[in-house]
């Protein structure tokens, strides 16, 4: 091999270095039409354990809010805001001066399962330690080892900017005390192992008492999977318990795993947060998971046949003629896709009448849906799905609020009237 | 009878299209006589196919801030954004109703002249260098100027100005412009814009230079989407 290089031939590759240039930006014109994140769950050269980690790393959707919006995967950055300040998510890629390069898998077993950082700090339960504290250390450390190969990207972060006094972390030994428990998923042994794997992914990874809970002035949950307002994110997180939410136990296992994995059913259609969750997250876990999942969550639901018929109070006839006014909007620009009767269309445009998250007691998530419009998430099962228009670009909140107050009453529905001040609480965005 | 039969169940039967799918943009970007509010929203219709899927996938990453689209588009793939944003660009250039503004000569004179020549001297380029000598914009990223009300022009005008940031993160060119114009030769140019009828589609394609590439990075940006 000759070390010396003559000058035609550095011409040469000066030549071929400009075409590859040039090539490369044409490249990069076309690369814009494929980029895709399914790349990163799936590099090739990873081992078993990696594997197993890239899987579960997708079911806990830890790329959901250590990735800020727009930003590289992983680097951190999403700004959570709560009613305590504002948490800026960490970078979890490898990196060793901004992100976790230097820790090691007891660390980021520490971090999940006691919420403390490798420098014995307690960590803030923006974090859900509160749930992860559940997974096992196997998996744990799959997914340390899954997040350790990923490329390292040197990103900092702002700090977080939490308010007096909630800034003064040990607080925290009190919070800990009233509402953290640590210690792994415990098999219920008079149950099957499919009822304690979904279990062990509703309650550990996949955090969905995170959203579907109350929550204390403390931030603490209240109670479990029962429903609840979204910290800092104006929605409402309907109850996986009750029949009269989004309780399953009056549905099918595949009709549960229909709406987690495609985001859309006959019945029913994920908005909001949950339309992002199953985009980023259920989408991809296996069929088992999911109907181990679908199981649990069937299991832990009441149903209406528990309880005797619905006694809901009618709309006094004081307000008919608003809802006289809500049926006329709703002529002009529901009709159509959501149909005279509110039947819908299955699997395209949700049905409304007898739709839970219409007529539950918060009218919140159909008034987001009606200002905000908005598609359900995209995923390999519903590449394509329909959408609704933002009607708060055409609408006043009067209006929204005859027409709420009308679909939650109409075609057998029957819910409490919706005021414009509820239609003005809609429109408090929170995060981002 | 059978006619009868098919009618009830043609009502019911959605189209598999995208254009029913993008039935929800019609509330904003729809005809115009059939919108309460459009003194503001651009036309979509008719622009070039890699222009739109940036911009949607701006909105949606949050490097292009407004907020209605960022909610509309916050759980659409790219694979989806690159769909409409294709059935946008081979619909016709909507019926654009030119806008009625009063103008000197003087103000139109600034305005063609900016546009058609530019001002070397202070390092603007005609607007024609670039969106194409009926400013119907050229194949795949540049976009038209014709048809787009005065207050979206404006608007846009006022983001690249304020920084770029808002618009993006990478380089971009119309930044740099429009922070060389002044608020008069702004004015004149919006104005000018909008009074101009729509007629012709962008011109076909042409390959981008890579020193326009490089300089406009907004443009051809590039990066995975979630």
């Amino acid at each position: 091999m000759s070390v010396s290089v003559d000058v035609p031939s550095k011409l040469k590759k000066l030549t071929i270095l400009l075409i590859a240039c040039v090539v490369l930006i044409l490249l990069t014109v076309d690369n814009a039409v494929s980029g895709n994140a399914a790349d990163l769950f799936n590099p090739a050269g990873l081992d078993p354990q990696q594997q197993r980690g890239a899987y579960l790393t997708r079911a806990g959707n830890c790329m959901g809010c250590h990735t800020a919006r727009g930003g590289l995967p992983f680097a951190g950055g999403r700004r959570l805001v709560t009613s305590f300040g504002i948490f800026v998510t960490p970078n979890i890629t490898p990196d060793k001066d901004t992100g976790i390069g230097n820790w090691s898998e007891a660390d980021f077993w520490q971090a999940l399962h006691e919420g403390r950082s490798p420098d014995g700090q307690l960590l803030y339960p923006a974090f859900p330690y509160t749930e992860y504290t559940k997974v096992t250390r196997q998996d744990a450390g799959a997914i340390f080892a899954y997040l350790q190969s990923l490329p390292a990207v040197s990103q900092t972060n702002p700090l977080h900017d939490i308010r007096f006094p909630y800034n003064f972390r040990p607080l925290l030994y009190i919070w800990r005390a009233l509402y953290f428990k640590s210690g792994e998923y415990v098999p219920d042994p008079t149950r099957t192992e499919q009822w304690n794997r979904g279990a062990y992914l509703v309650q550990g990874l996949g955090h969905c008492n995170a959203c579907h809970t109350d929550r204390s002035l403390l931030g603490g949950a209240e109670n479990d999977l029962a429903g609840g307002q979204i910290m800092g994110m104006n929605w409402y997180a309907p109850s996986l318990t009750s029949h009269l939410e989004a309780g399953s136990r009056d549905w099918t296992i595949d009709e549960i795993v229909e709406l987690l994995s495609i985001g859309i059913s006959e019945r029913a259609v994920a908005s909001g947060p949950m339309a992002a969750i199953i985009r980023q997250s259920l989408q991809y876990l296996s069929e088992d998971d999911l109907r181990a999942m679908a199981v649990y969550l069937q299991s832990i639901s009441d149903s209406k046949s528990d309880y005797a018929a619905d006694t809901t109070p009618p709309v006094p006839i004081s307000a008919y003629h608003e809802l006289v006014k809500g049926e006329r909007l709703y002529q002009i620009y529901c009709q159509e896709c959501h149909g005279s009767f509110g039947e819908g269309v299955p699997g395209i445009y949700p049905p409304l009448a007898r739709n839970r998250s219409v007529i539950m007691a918060s009218p919140l998530n159909s008034i987001r849906s009606i200002l905000e419009g908005g598609y359900p998430a995209t995923t390999t099962k519903n590449p394509q799905p329909y959408g609704m228009p933002p009607f708060q670009q055409i609408l006043q909140d009067e209006e929204i609020a005859s027409l709420v107050s009308y679909i939650r009453n109409a075609w057998g529905n029957s819910a409490s009237r919706v005021t414009v001040f509820d239609v003005e609480r809609g429109r408090r965005v929170g995060t981002e | 009878m059978l006619w009868v039969v098919f009618e009830v169940n043609a009502s019911n039967v959605v189209p598999d299209t995208m254009a029913e799918r993008v039935k929800a943009c019609a509330i904003c970007h729809g005809e115009a006589d059939t919108v309460g509010q459009h003194v503001y929203y651009p036309r979509i219709g008719g622009k070039p196919w890699g222009y739109l899927y940036n911009q949607l996938r701006n909105f949606r990453d949050g490097r292009r801030h407004y907020q209605p689209m960022a909610i509309l588009l916050e759980n659409m793939s790219d694979a989806y954004l690159m769909d409409i944003a294709r059935f946008f660009s081979e619909q016709e250039p909507s019926d654009y109703q030119p806008e009625r503004h009063i103008m000197q000569s003087s103000e139109v004179q600034l305005a063609e002249w900016l546009i058609f020549s530019g001002d070397e001297d202070r390092g603007i380029p005609a607007c024609s260098n670039c969106h194409g000598t009926a400013l119907m914009g050229k194949t795949s990223y540049i976009p038209g100027l014709l048809g787009l009300p005065r207050a979206y022009l404006t608007a846009q005008f006022g983001s690249w100005r304020n920084g770029g940031l808002a618009r993006g993160l990478v380089s971009d060119c119309m930044s740099e412009i429009a922070k060389k114009l002044t608020d008069e030769e702004v004015n004149a140019v919006a104005k000018w814009l909008a009074i101009q009828a729509v007629s012709v589609k962008p011109e076909p394609a042409e390959t981008l230079t890579p020193e326009l590439a490089n300089r406009c990075g907004s443009i051809v940006m590039d990066g995975p989407g979630l």
